[in-house]
């Protein structure tokens, strides 16, 4: 689906999930090395980093796969 | 900069730090950029409205499930697992997945051949303008309250959660959804809604993910329950044979017939806040997909849900309490356990994405709400009763000014809940005095062409009076419940469920009589609007894996398995 004529809504998907990866996965790696003093539980999974990776990730494939002009719907 | 202050030094559930916010920021930047990127495309009435019925299936899809998908909904069905367990699935399963799948084998052909615009238009070609005029009326004003009703009950949760003022969260969130709504009509609200359902999952899988992972999987989870709780808080059906076996103080006959028969096919079948998604698709078969891959969501959305209130009662060290009891001992609500939880195991950035995808649930339920208010308002009620032949583009004007307007009715509603609060224990039950009748005088319309204009008309003003009458009935007379509900034991829930069932069955037994003794329309004028007398596409030439039908069935199997699981 096409909005505007050359945008894709999973385009638009996609950066969101970029940049909310990236936001994520920042503040899980300052963590890593700047614990905080009062940590969540299961902290010692990490989830931001392999969470925000993850998103990170996806976003970034559907940015490639519906970048505006691939003519992708 | 005082007032920013203190805005941020309120008590609080958790505390946002920077890369939060960004993430908070950002999200509504992002909607906002999406609305003003489709205004070009919303000039005519069919792209404003409409949405140039061009949606894909997925796209329609997810949108369908979105629109409920509200932060209240998420908020308030996890506080109900951690109340009454793994019964609240049943709003999810047997109150959703029948009635999806009924929709888009049964329903849709005939809403989508006959081109309408909302549900009421379709009874404008099927009964007349009297029915129309009547659904029209009663939808616009309560779609208007409910949203009022939301967003008031949203403000106040992030002013639990995060410390927010309520005014503050009240207006930006509301202005954000009138803007983007305005602009784009309805194909910037899919997308959005779109975008917010991603953000739903990205911000709330985390939790049940995590939460099984510290309670030792599904049989750690049970096993504390048992403990913490009751091990009857992990059954679905095998506790449903008395009223005062189970805490939801419901028997399964309330649930199959008023739940799943009524309530839940009225809702998904004739509430014309979700149906409109899938009208706005590009095609039949696209538009028969579309609830059946909301469907398939559907089924899942317990998993982010139902599972993380019963996490909260294997895992939480405090016990949470109802609302009234909460604000009077300083403790925490059934409604917090989403939000706890969140805190429980969500640092920087997770948190954030966590708060997003409540507040996008929040934008996407009121955003739906003001589409399809707008379109209502427009299409059923102005045009039609008020000015009916100005230009497409007058019209087109008139919907964006009326989302501006549907927005400040629904915040002035939101004002005097503030100051009424009692509103909100009425407006459940007013919304389901109309969805039930509706469903039976739309399914009659629907399926037997002998259904009279005057039978349509009629037997809906009695299925939403009969529904009022019950109501008031049990309120000035407790008594009535066993009446109303069979049992004195019954419960809110168990009364709601089958009063719709009562309303709706006297709502077709009205059109019915009505109908027998007043003259139908002739053959000529029902064309595409009911069974026998419309050409719906046979679907032979398509390959087993493109029909819908087996994709329903699909979902049909998982369905009856998971309730097995679960029994």
């Amino acid at each position: 689906m096409k909005a505007g004529g050359s945008i894709s809504i999973w385009f638009f998907v996609g950066i969101s999930l970029l940049v909310n990866g990236l936001l994520i996965l920042g503040a899980g790696v300052y963590e890593l090395f700047h614990p905080p003093q009062a940590p969540v539980v299961l902290f010692h999974l990490h989830a931001s980093i392999w969470w925000g990776g993850l998103l990170a990730l996806l976003g970034a494939g559907y940015c490639i796969h519906f970048a505006p002009g691939k003519g992708r719907v | 900069m005082t007032a920013a202050l203190a805005f941020l030094n309120v008590p609080r559930l958790v505390h946002l730090s920077a890369v939060d916010l960004v993430i908070i920021v950002f999200y509504f930047a992002m909607v906002l950029a999406i609305g003003f990127y489709l205004k070009e495309r919303a000039n005519t009435g069919e792209d404003f409205f409409m949405a140039g019925r061009e949606m894909t299936a997925w796209i329609a899809g997810l949108s369908f499930l979105s629109a409920n998908l509200g932060s209240l909904e998420l908020m308030g069905w996890a506080g109900a697992s951690y109340q009454y367990g793994i019964l609240a699935a049943h709003w999810y399963w047997i109150g959703a997945i029948p009635a999806m799948l009924f929709l888009a084998l049964v329903m849709m052909p005939f809403y989508y051949i006959s081109k309408t615009h909302s549900v009421p238009g379709y009874l404008k070609l099927r009964f007349g303008e009297s029915s129309r005029a009547l659904s029209s009326i009663c939808f616009a004003f309560m779609t208007v309250l409910m949203s009022g009703i939301n967003m008031y009950s949203m403000a106040l949760v992030l002013k639990i959660i995060l410390g927010w003022n309520i005014n503050v969260s009240i207006w930006v969130s509301s202005l954000t959804v009138a803007i983007y709504v305005s602009l784009g009509g309805l194909r910037s609200a899919i997308f959005n809604e779109v975008l917010q359902f991603i953000l739903i999952w990205g911000g709330a899988l985390l939790i049940p993910i995590l939460g099984l992972v510290e309670a030792g999987g599904w049989s750690g989870l049970k096993a504390r329950i048992a403990v913490n709780a009751s091990a009857e808080y992990t059954h679905m059906w095998s506790t449903m044979g008395h009223f005062k076996d189970n805490p939801m103080g419901i028997h399964w006959t309330g649930i199959v017939f008023g739940l799943a028969a009524v309530i839940s096919t009225g809702y998904w079948t004739t509430d014309f806040l979700v149906v409109q998604r899938v009208l706005a698709a590009k095609d039949l078969r696209a538009a028969k997909m579309a609830p059946i891959i909301g469907a398939t969501f559907k089924m899942f959305v317990p998993f982010i849900v139902i599972l993380p209130g019963l996490l909260g009662i294997a895992l939480l060290p405090m016990k949470l309490m109802p609302e009234a009891q909460a604000v009077a001992t300083g403790g925490h609500s059934y409604n917090e356990v989403l939000p706890l939880m969140l805190a429980r195991y969500c640092g920087p950035g997770l948190l954030g994405l966590g708060i997003t995808a409540l507040i996008a649930g929040f934008m996407s339920g009121m955003a739906g709400n003001v589409s399809a208010f707008t379109t209502v308002w427009t299409y059923d009620i102005y045009r039609a009763l008020i000015k009916k032949d100005a230009s497409d583009r007058h019209y087109v004007s008139m919907g964006r000014w009326s989302t501006l307007g549907g927005v400040i009715i629904s915040i002035g509603t939101a004002y005097l809940v503030i100051h009424f609060k009692s509103i909100m224990d009425y407006v459940q039950a007013l919304f389901s005095f109309f969805i039930a009748p509706l469903f039976a005088t739309v399914i009659l319309g629907m399926l037997w062409k002998r259904a009279s204009p005057a039978g349509g008309f009629w037997g809906l003003l009695a299925g939403t009076g009969s529904s009022v009458g019950m109501w008031a009935w049990v309120k000035l007379d407790p008594t009535a419940l066993r009446y109303v509900a069979l049992s004195p034991y019954a419960r809110d829930m168990a009364e709601n469920m089958y009063r719709a069932l009562w309303s709706c069955l006297l709502c077709a037994f009205v059109t019915v009589a009505v109908s027998l003794a007043t003259r139908p329309k002739p053959d000529a004028e029902l064309t595409g609007l009911v069974y026998g007398l419309t050409a719906i596409p046979h679907e032979e030439h398509v390959s087993i894996f493109h029909r819908p039908a087996f994709w329903a069935a699909v979902v049909g199997v998982v369905f009856v398995a998971l309730n097995i699981i679960f029994w």
